[in-house]
């Protein structure tokens, strides 16, 4: 309808940024906050959001999203925190080993795929290892508006438990933390029952936790939409396969340590995506042709979707076979 | 009773289902007339399930039809009352105490369904975690989009809205909060010509 | 930029007028001569200097009368302006996002000052110079949704995001064509649209809804619908139809030009920052069809759009009694030619009338 009609980029809006600090928080664990070059605030966002971070590792670029874990009312920075993965897919490591502060970064604007439920009478937040990240932005946007909250929180060990000390301390009474080291476990079963009327349950961590939460919730008689999940599907690894791109005019190498998204975007291909997650649903890409099996790991396509051979979802997924012809 | 097959119709229409038991710790039954007989469907379905149970029944225009039946079943708690306005202070009252993991389950005409779901889910259960199932009465509750009266038990399109006295056509499009369809002036273009009232549904 | 602001009316007497500007702006919503149901999204990122598109909250001559035609209908009817409580942060979220726009956008008309959470708001067209606290309602005659929405043109739904879902859980709905804020309050997407015919069996609203959920912050987008009115009313509301659904059977051969208006909804949607809510600012632009068919290229094509739009949607949108007097009207504007594809009028390339 425009004139010129514009395309959308690929990607949130993405945001210049200078490292203000970075800051071990423990063997595994560092904190990067980031200002802006200007000193300009930041935008305002919902807690629950995350930023993706891009790296420029050897000429290669990695995108990451990683959980604000700074307060949103702050304009002053944005704060993310990071496990370091020796097995993982670099970009843990180029954050642990490359980063200094005074480097210049982009960074997205927040994308929020797990907000807090504002018309909760109660949230119970539910949190394992690095997954605490999230649940500091909402510590703090709910303590500003006065909403009740409680805080579970599983760690390996004390001395891997982040930010387990200064939570305990700023909101007593709020905040349990369980040791594995000490075979404590959050009591899941009772503290599900005894919650009142429109209390909602937030999990982040391994898959396995949020499985074992949602399917207890579930067997306790919880509604689903009560129990709010987040995990960034790291893209697994897989056999190369080759695959032809019809708009683009070309064929590419998917490689096993590089998901179908990046290896499109790899060649040039300015290929549409915003969580890199498996879970906005932006990716989502025609298939044309396909002989071989396809390997659906995201949350986005409906079951007959992913059954039917005709779309699937780059950031995530995978294909054993000898064609597939995209329409990208 | 057999069950009534409403036709297919837009989005916001509410389509109902059948009772099954679910796990849950407790469970509230609301029901009124007919509604009563898929309370009894369920109890067969899970002998243990009434043990938990609370109902709560207002028989209508069916008297002591189903009460004594209801009570034979030993619900943990039994209410018999006169109308959902009666009972309304009462469901308030358990709602408020109410712990998640509460299964509901309601029957009966879509006016006792409607409201009940709304005032469960303003206590905070949605709306997608209450199981309905329709029995009885097809007559509707309207909402008049000009005066915003209620007007209880509609079974004709056209209908007068009993609050401001304007002939309205019956929509199907249907408010959860407000657990009722939308009535609209049905002569506002040809003042005075009204057609002749059908019988809903036929 | 000065614009003269009209003083006009949009019920009684319908004094409203557009002026040869505000007609040569019009946004003329077809792109070819016939119309069906699209997902027709693209970014809301500038336009034509001098199109509706240009900035982010477009203002025009009609500001001031269109204002105050809201509080009167305010007054009438309060319910037309309702936020759920958990919206209020929403409603934060607008005003921020309304006040920073108009007043980068049109710097002689609106100013903010900002000293931390202390906001100062001139608003020289409609004569308020008003200094709050943000974030506390307590220091504004109005919740922040209704205190915004009173001085800014079309309406607005805001939309919670949750359950894969959005959720009209607030709104300032005064120039709405014929739909109810109050009955709709609390629906999903599926749901307030429930009553558009044919667009559900085509999947329109499933993938308008995937999109949606994920406009995000910094990334706004835009649409424009259409509808008819007769008489340049604003308030073609359900709770009015009693009322104003008479006029729809005033139209005759003689004043079917000035009295038939062709109504278009220029559609934004914004991700809102703290709140993570969606809002949707439905912006009505009038035109008579005397001054459409005084672009050549349009007055074909008007035409030809109603004369083929199908049964049901001519039904949908409230005109198919007035469908016939319209076609008699504007085939006397279609003389067969060809139009250039696009909204745009292209006064210097399309030829006049050849009648």
């Amino acid at each position: 309808m425009s004139a010129a009609p514009q395309k959308a980029k690929a990607g949130a809006e993405k945001i210049e940024v200078i490292v203000s600090a970075v800051v071990p928080v423990n063997e595994l664990v560092t904190r990067f906050e980031f200002r802006r070059p200007d000193g300009a605030p930041f935008p305002p966002f919902s807690a629950g959001a995350h930023t993706v971070v891009e790296m420029r590792d050897q000429g290669r670029t990695r995108l990451n999203p990683y959980s604000l874990m700074s307060d949103p009312a702050d304009p002053s920075l944005y704060a993310i925190s990071v496990r370091r993965d020796d097995q993982g897919r670099g970009g843990s490591l180029y954050m642990h080993r490359q980063v200094k502060p005074g480097d210049r970064m982009t960074i997205t604007y927040p994308v929020n795929l797990f907000p807090v439920d504002l018309r909760g009478r109660k949230h119970v937040f539910l949190a394992g290892g690095i997954g605490i990240t999230p649940f500091l932005a909402m510590i703090a946007q709910l303590e500003r508006l006065g909403a009740r909250w409680e805080l579970h929180y599983s760690v390996r060990n004390a001395a891997l438990g982040s930010y387990a000390d200064a939570l305990t301390a700023r909101h007593p009474g709020k905040v349990r933390v369980y040791h594995d080291d000490r075979k404590q476990a959050i009591p899941l079963a009772d503290l599900l029952d005894g919650q009142p009327l429109g209390t909602h349950v937030y999990v982040c961590g391994p898959k396995g936790m949020i499985d074992w939460v949602h399917r207890t919730a579930t067997e306790h008689g919880w509604p689903k939409d009560n129990v709010h999940s987040e995990e960034f599907l790291a893209p697994q690894p897989g056999t190369p396969f080759e695959v032809r791109l019809c708009k683009s005019d070309m064929t590419i190498t998917v490689g096993e340590n590089e998901s179908l998204l990046e290896a499109m975007e790899r060649c040039g291909v300015d290929a549409p995506f915003l969580c890199r997650g498996g879970a906005c649903g932006q990716c989502e890409t025609d298939v044309v042709e396909h002989d071989g099996s396809f390997i659906h790991r995201d949350h986005w396509l409906e079951d007959d979707q992913r059954a039917s051979g005709k779309k699937i979802m780059p950031c995530v997924s995978r294909f054993v076979g000898p064609t597939l012809v995209l329409d990208r | 009773m057999s069950r009534i097959q409403f036709p297919k119709s837009i989005a916001s229409r509410p389509v109902y289902g059948i009772l099954a038991p679910r796990p849950g710790k407790a469970h509230l039954m609301i029901a009124d007339a007919e509604g009563a007989e898929a309370l009894l469907d369920l109890a067969a379905q899970d002998a243990g399930l009434m043990a938990r149970a609370h109902i709560l029944y207002i028989p209508r225009a069916t008297g002591e039809a189903y009460t004594e039946r209801l009570r034979a079943l030993n619900p943990a708690q039994l209410y018999v009352g006169p109308s959902f306005d009666a009972a309304l202070p009462r469901l308030r009252r358990v709602l408020s105490d109410a712990h998640m993991g509460l299964q509901v389950y309601l029957a009966g005409t879509e006016g006792l369904m409607g409201r009940a779901a709304a005032e469960v889910a303003a206590a905070g259960i949605p709306y997608g975690a209450v199981q309905t199932e329709h029995r009885g009465s097809l007559a509707r509750r309207m909402q008049c989009v000009h005066c915003k009266g209620i007007t209880e038990d509609v079974t004709t399109d056209p209908f007068v809205c009993s609050h401001c006295g304007l002939n309205l056509f019956v929509r199907d499009h249907y408010s959860r909060r407000l657990a009722a369809f939308q009535g609209v002036c049905i002569d506002a273009e040809d003042p005075g010509n009204i057609p002749e009232p059908v019988e809903l549904y036929k | 930029m000065t614009i003269q602001f009209n003083d006009e009316t949009f019920r009684g007497d319908y004094s409203f007028r557009n002026s040869p500007w505000a007609i040569k702006r019009f946004p003329f919503p077809f792109h070819e001569d016939s119309y069906m149901y699209s997902v027709n999204m693209e970014q809301h990122r500038g336009g034509p200097a001098g199109s509706v598109f240009e900035k982010r909250f477009d203002v025009d001559e009609h500001y001031v009368s269109e204002m105050r035609d809201r509080a009167l209908v305010l007054a009438e009817d309060p319910l037309r302006c309702q936020s759920l409580p958990h919206m209020t942060l929403a409603g934060w979220d607008l005003l921020e996002l309304i006040m920073v726009s108009k007043s980068e956008d049109y710097p002689d008309l609106f100013e903010l000052h900002r000293d931390g959470d202390r906001w100062r708001w001139v608003n020289k067209p409609l004569g308020i110079d008003d200094t709050f606290t943000f974030m506390d309602e307590t220091t504004l005659p109005y919740g922040p949704l209704e205190y915004i929405t009173r001085q800014t043109q079309g309406d607005f739904a805001v939309l919670d995001q949750r359950d894969d879902n959005l959720w009209m859980d607030a709104g300032m709905v005064t120039t709405q064509a014929d739909w109810s804020l109050d009955f709709d309050i609390g629906m999903n997407f599926f749901e307030w649209h429930a009553p558009v015919p044919l667009a559900h069996e085509m999947g329109i609203f499933k993938r308008a809804l995937k999109f949606l959920m994920n406009v995000q912050q910094g990334a706004p987008a835009r649409r424009l619908n259409w509808t008819m009115t007769v008489n340049p009313l604003l308030d073609t509301s359900p709770e009015n139809y009693h009322k104003w659904g008479i006029q729809k059977t005033e139209l005759t051969a003689e004043n079917i030009g000035a009295k038939q208006h062709l109504r278009v909804e220029l559609q934004t949607f914004y991700r809102l920052p703290r709140s993570n809510a969606l809002v949707f600012p439905i912006r009505c632009y009038l035109i008579a069809f005397q001054d459409i068919v005084t672009v050549p290229k349009w007055g074909r094509r008007l035409h030809r759009v109603i004369r083929d739009l199908p049964e049901e949607l001519a039904t949908y949108k409230g005109f198919i009694a007035n469908r016939p007097l319209m076609i008699d009207y504007l085939s006397r504007y279609d003389d067969g030619l060809p139009t250039s594809p696009g909204v745009w009028a292209d006064l210097e390339t399309e030829p006049p009338l050849q009648k």
